[in-house]
């Protein structure tokens, strides 16, 4: 059990590594940098000007040099300055945070507590109308959009209510908290809902085939008792890695869907930064993401060895 | 007066039907028996012959769908199984029947710890704290002659062993002392040394307990061994049923011949080993659409027209020797 955890925190910090030199160079390949957007924008230049700006800003210094530069002030906590704002990176970034996050706690909490269950009950009465009917709705969830689905819904509450709900930048109450990011939230987790439902529902199918299912029967075990105890615990595992990987893909959602609910968060405000080319912003905050999408998947390896005996007495 | 009260199990006119794309078929038609206590009565025949869904009616548990029990009656300790609503039947399962599987190696929940699992046998059926319930497994598992079964009993079933893994088995099917233990083929994914192990342990303990069995097998090794009656199975009909002297001394039905040639004889010291081991030409047929007459009748070498066109009657041929065969009366002449 032990070096399964060390080799995965070892493997965690290759891929960290992998991902800041990715990152760091296919920003650089991007044609035009923070000076020449500035530049093109006055429609004027005097190139000693650009070469003074880009050396202040230091990209006029080799690419590796500026690497290291980076990367040493990322671990230490040190973002640099926005090329934008001018503000501390940091300060830009880290306001920002709660929100995408409480968004994305939020959406996939919704896909768990609702596509799990409704994974195990399609499966356990597979064939009926009630699985056919859960079905179609998890292949529209599937095949919805998230801004489309966010777009009809701001049309639907206009339509039926007068008003669309407004993001709320300071809830006094967890129930107007809960209303600000309830219906955003469920526009992105749907997806994820549907996704998780299937895979529960095919992966409980298969379970329930199994041998220990017939023997849980004989014992005298209740149908609960058999479809949650016995087959979900041993179905779980497909479905915390689908809910893993979901994690990850949210973020690609959350931008399209910040923007259409109009939401502060740090998805919209990427885009924004990449447009600017401002690299202490996109450089630090894609680098903060995929901390946490390789920590989630770190919790999902960590998941599997709580979940299966198997893996945990393997080493 | 005092039989009747020894009687564990009686099954009567039992019918098992599928109902599957290709039609219906029925697995299990018309096949009646009893059990007393501590007997072992074992069910004989090829795959696909009806044993393993004679036991999984038993215990109520045949998938439906496809499967459904259309008729007859099971009756265990005086209680009408079939005429049980789900809830009632939960609580004699386990209970006061329960069942061995073939496979040992998947008929245990691989993310459950042994002991918790036969534990909750234990719990679903005697209300007791998880402690206690614990206590009982691990006193299981030493009756079924686990080393160490206190620890064992913290293991999770990929940590033990094939054999290990069917007495384990054993310990939960046992673990409420039922009246009545079906064993579906117990030591036919085992190693040859462990099937003698694990059949010693089960007769020791169903001697122990006094508990009825069913044993489920294909072996007639097995049933000359253990059983003290036998009834074999062929397309999901019985077609013959006798003690195992009767049996083994003059088998009434050529199916049951052909089964008893089939098992490689070691050939005497100075005699050439036999060239070829004896077998029954063809398969069991499709059980969808079975002739009129005998079902055995196109792989007999006996068959006669009349075969064909009529299922024979069981008929007793003696201390209670059944057998449904036109032939039966002039087989021991003719083979």
């Amino acid at each position: 059990m032990f070096a399964y955890l060390v080799r995965r925190l070892f493997l965690m910090l290759v891929t960290l590594f992998g991902i800041s030199v990715v990152i760091f160079f296919l920003l650089r390949i991007v044609p035009g940098n923070i000076v020449d957007i500035l530049f093109a924008a006055a429609g004027y230049v005097d190139p000693a000007d650009k070469a003074t700006l880009e050396k202040e800003l230091g990209i006029d210094q080799p690419l590796v040099v500026q690497y290291l530069h980076w990367i040493g002030g990322f671990l230490r906590g040190d973002f640099g300055y926005s090329y934008v704002s001018e503000k501390p990176a940091l300060q830009e970034i880290l306001p920002r945070i709660p929100i995408t996050a409480r968004l994305a706690g939020l959406a996939l909490l919704f896909s768990a507590s609702i596509g799990i269950p409704l994974g195990v009950i399609s499966a356990v009465k597979q064939g009926t109308r009630l699985d056919y009917a859960l079905r179609v709705i998890s292949l529209s969830g599937l095949s919805l959009p998230s801004f489309w689905l966010g777009l009809l819904i701001l049309t639907a509450s206009v339509a039926m209510f007068g008003q669309m709900p407004i993001f709320n930048p300071n809830p006094q109450t967890y129930l107007e908290a809960f209303a600000t990011y309830a219906v955003p939230a469920a526009a992105v987790g749907f997806r994820s809902a549907a996704l998780t439902m299937r895979i529960t529902r095919s992966s409980m199918l298969e379970v329930l085939r199994q041998d220990y299912i017939r023997t849980a029967r004989a014992k005298g075990a209740s149908d609960a008792a058999v479809n949650y105890q016995h087959a979900l615990k041993n179905a779980i595992l497909p479905v915390i890695t689908v809910i893993g990987i979901e994690a990850a893909f949210l973020i690609g959602g959350l931008i399209v869907t910040e923007t259409v609910f109009n939401i502060p968060g740090v998805a919209r405000f990427l885009v924004e930064a990449i447009r600017w080319r401002d690299y202490p912003i996109v450089q630090n905050l894609v680098m903060l993401i995929a901390v946490v999408v390789v920590s989630a998947n770190f919790i999902v390896d960590m998941l599997y060895a709580v979940f299966d005996p198997r893996i945990r007495y393997t080493d | 007066m005092k039989e009747a009260t020894d009687l564990v199990l009686e099954v009567k006119n039992l019918k098992t039907v599928f109902f599957t794309n290709s039609g219906l078929f029925k697995a299990v038609d018309d096949v009646s028996f009893t059990v007393r206590r501590g007997e072992t009565l074992a069910i004989v025949g090829e795959s696909g012959c009806g044993k393993s869904v004679t036991a999984l009616s038993l215990m109520r548990l045949v998938p439906d769908p496809p499967g459904r029990i259309v008729g007859g009656s099971v009756t265990l300790e005086g209680t009408e199984l079939l005429a049980l609503d789900e809830t009632r039947m939960r609580a004699i399962r386990g209970n006061r029947i329960s069942m061995i599987f073939q496979e040992p190696m998947t008929s245990l929940n691989p993310v459950m710890r042994i002991g918790d699992q036969i534990a909750e046998a234990v719990r679903l059926h005697r209300a007791m704290p998880n402690r206690e319930a614990q206590d009982i497994a691990v006193e299981m598992l030493r009756l079924v002659r686990i080393p160490e079964p206190a620890r064992r009993a913290r293991e999770y079933p990929h940590q033990l062993s094939g054999g290990m893994r069917q007495r384990a088995m054993i310990a939960m099917a046992l673990a409420c002392r039922p009246a009545l233990l079906i064993a579906d083929e117990p030591t036919t994914a085992l190693d040859v040394t462990i099937q003698a192990q694990i059949l010693a342990l089960i007769l020791d303990l169903q001697k122990e307990l006094g508990t009825g069995l069913v044993l489920i097998t294909h072996d007639l090794g097995v049933v000359a061994q253990t059983a003290q009656r036998v009834i074999v199975m062929y397309a999901g009909k019985k077609v013959e049923e006798a003690s195992v002297e009767a049996l083994f001394a003059a088998p009434k039905h050529p199916y049951t011949r052909g089964l008893m040639a089939s098992i490689p004889a070691v050939p005497a010291s100075g005699l050439a080993a036999q060239a070829r081991l004896n077998e029954i030409p063809g398969t069991v047929p499709s059980l969808v659409r079975l002739p009129p007459g005998c079902p055995f009748a196109p792989r007999c070498k006996l068959a006669i027209k009349h075969c064909e066109a009529e299922y024979p009657p069981l008929a007793d041929w003696g201390g209670g020797h059944l057998a449904a065969c036109w032939r039966a009366a002039e087989i021991a002449e003719v083979a």
